[in-house]
């Protein structure tokens, strides 16, 4: 489904990723694992089309995504939940899904019942629909950011550590849902540092190590990986 | 009370009171300065679309008020145009120069922004300035007619002019207040908010900004438009980068990004500058503080310092309900 070719990053004269090659099937969640400035973001930005690669090839559905705009390749079905709970802070919770589904601003009847069904995902959403969403707890903030992804009815999302910062309980909830996002037909790319919960839902992985992927294999490899462990699972 | 002034009678109290202006005083000077007024904020209006809204500080906005008023005045009094058909030609061809000066300034974005449009601005002036084959220098533009007859509406005198430049204005206020409460208004404050975020989520940030743009530049050719027919005479100065900072500290005092912001700067300004008149260029010596601490304190300008007050009081009223009842106190905050 996506597929990534030898892509390289540069900021100025700076390598942020080194030809990186990651495969993506539809229907999977895959993971990509590193510690913070690996390029696990600078990889999501380039797939979105923030960041042009500076070689590589970008391909989604068979198609090159390389070098378009990124509200194209949202259109095309690629959407990025972006770090670090990035939220329309002054707008409520409910007009921040509703700019989520921008591609789709015509379909209203489309958007009432993407609204609905980010609302069954996450009920406390509703109560709070119309609160600023500055005003929500960081999980709750969280949820909204999947929540405004989602909106779009993306073939492929991009999760940018959606466990950081967040409380065991809430993580635990959170990868729940995003399981459950899966199963629905979305396939999931996930940047994580909590190695140990992320391979547990993921079918591959990948591992970043100062901008290049030292280390790939299907979650039971990455598991008994003695590296990998080392450093990522802490056992 | 409270309740009597709430948004809608505020609006038609305001509406009444500029209708019925001309009647409460008799008095010319007064009727030319409120009509001046009605015509920068027309700008400020269009200043405050692009800065408020997106977030791009334009400092160009004299310049395209000067082509707006030098094309209403060229096409008049040069080409012998007849007045509406050369009045709607002077807002087309800003918005025209608009269009181009956006697809290269749009490139840039915060501060490097405002520099280059600054510099755009200036260079509008000098064009105009020097270019004395055409806009006849520093000698400035004489006779440009009054707006023509519509039917039997004449505009000869300053009452007509005066109703006609509220009825722009109003019209003005409405289309902005439409865009504002729109999903365009909402994916402006987003591409204000981040320009990445935005794009995330599929909004096309060169598209929407460059609408805006072109938007701001049409009310600028507007106002400038209004300005040459209405006072008659134009020089250079009207696009000088002073009439830029003018707009920016009507809309920074009124409240920038806020929707009545341009009204209340600018009738303040205006009106005090008016009253201390006296004291001459000294009163920029009373401007200056007053101006820093208003941003210090409040940079929302007055209007966002009013909305932020009554935040503040309604929650505390909601506070003390919630402490009085002692029943379900939660429930009580969330209903504020």
């Amino acid at each position: 489904m996506l597929k990534l070719n030898g892509i390289s990053v540069k900021y100025g004269s700076y390598t942020a990723i080194q030809q990186v090659n990651i495969e993506v099937e539809k229907g999977d969640i895959v993971v990509l694992l590193g510690s913070n400035g690996a390029g696990k973001s600078t990889t999501f930005r380039t797939i979105s089309g923030l960041n042009k690669p500076f070689e590589g090839e970008i391909e989604f559905e068979g198609q090159s995504i390389k070098g378009r705009s990124p509200d194209r390749i949202v259109q095309s079905g690629v959407v990025q939940c972006a770090e670090g709970r990035k939220l329309f802070s002054d707008m409520s919770v409910q007009e921040n899904l509703r700019m989520g589904a921008y591609v789709h601003r015509r379909k209203k009847e489309q958007i009432k019942q993407s609204i609905e069904h980010v609302y069954e995902l996450f009920p406390i959403l509703k109560d709070k629909r119309n609160d600023a969403a500055g005003s929500l707890s960081g999980g709750q903030q969280q949820m909204l950011a999947i929540g405004r992804a989602l909106m779009s009815k993306p073939k492929l999302m991009l999760l940018d550590e959606p466990s950081v910062g967040l409380a065991p309980l809430i993580v635990e909830q959170m990868f729940e849902v995003i399981q459950q996002i899966n199963k629905e037909g979305t396939t999931i790319l996930l940047a994580e540092q909590n190695a140990n919960a992320a391979l547990k839902i993921a079918n591959k992985g990948y591992v970043f190590e100062n901008g290049s992927i030292v280390v790939k294999g299907s979650s039971d490899e990455l598991f008994a990986n003695e590296e990998v462990r080392k450093a990522y699972i802490g056992a | 009370m409270a309740a009597f002034f709430n948004q809608r009678n505020v609006i038609a109290l305001l509406v009444l009171f500029s209708v019925a202006f001309p009647f409460i005083t008799q008095n010319e000077y007064f009727l030319h300065i409120m009509t001046l007024s009605f015509i920068w904020m027309i700008g400020v209006y269009g200043l405050n679309l692009l800065a408020g809204y997106t977030g791009y500080l334009s400092l160009a906005h004299a310049g395209f008020f000067a082509i707006g008023a030098y094309s209403l005045g060229l096409l008049t009094v040069k080409a012998q145009m007849n007045f509406w058909l050369a009045f709607v030609l002077a807002c087309l061809i800003t918005s025209v120069v608009g269009l181009f000066v956006g697809l290269i300034a749009l490139r840039t974005k915060e501060h490097f922004f405002a520099i280059y449009t600054l510099c755009v601005g200036y260079i509008i002036y000098l064009v105009i300035d020097k270019w004395e084959s055409l806009t006849e220098g520093v000698r400035g533009l004489i006779g440009i007619p009054a707006p023509s007859n519509i039917g039997p509406i004449a505009f000869d005198n300053a009452l007509s002019i005066y109703y006609l430049v509220l009825t722009i204005l109003l019209l003005v206020i409405l289309v902005v207040y439409r865009i504002v409460h729109s999903l365009n208004g909402r994916t402006y404050l987003a591409i204000r908010n981040s320009e990445d975020l935005a794009q995330t989520i599929g909004i096309s940030t060169m598209k929407n900004k460059l609408t805006v743009f072109v938007l701001s530049t049409f009310f600028a050719g507007l106002a400038g438009a209004l300005y040459a027919s209405f006072v008659r005479f134009i020089g250079p100065d009207i696009g000088s980068t002073a009439i830029t900072f003018d707009l920016l500290t009507y809309l920074l005092v009124g409240g920038i990004g806020t929707l009545s912001g341009p009204i209340v700067g600018t009738i303040i300004i205006v009106w005090v500058s008016q009253q201390l008149q006296f004291l001459q260029d000294y009163r920029m010596l009373i401007f200056g503080p007053v101006l820093t601490l208003l941003i210090i304190f409040y940079p929302r300008g007055i209007v966002g310092g009013v909305v932020d007050w009554r935040h503040k009081y309604q929650e505390k009223k909601n506070r003390k309900l919630s402490v009085n009842s002692l029943v379900k106190p939660e429930k009580q905050v969330k209903e504020g």
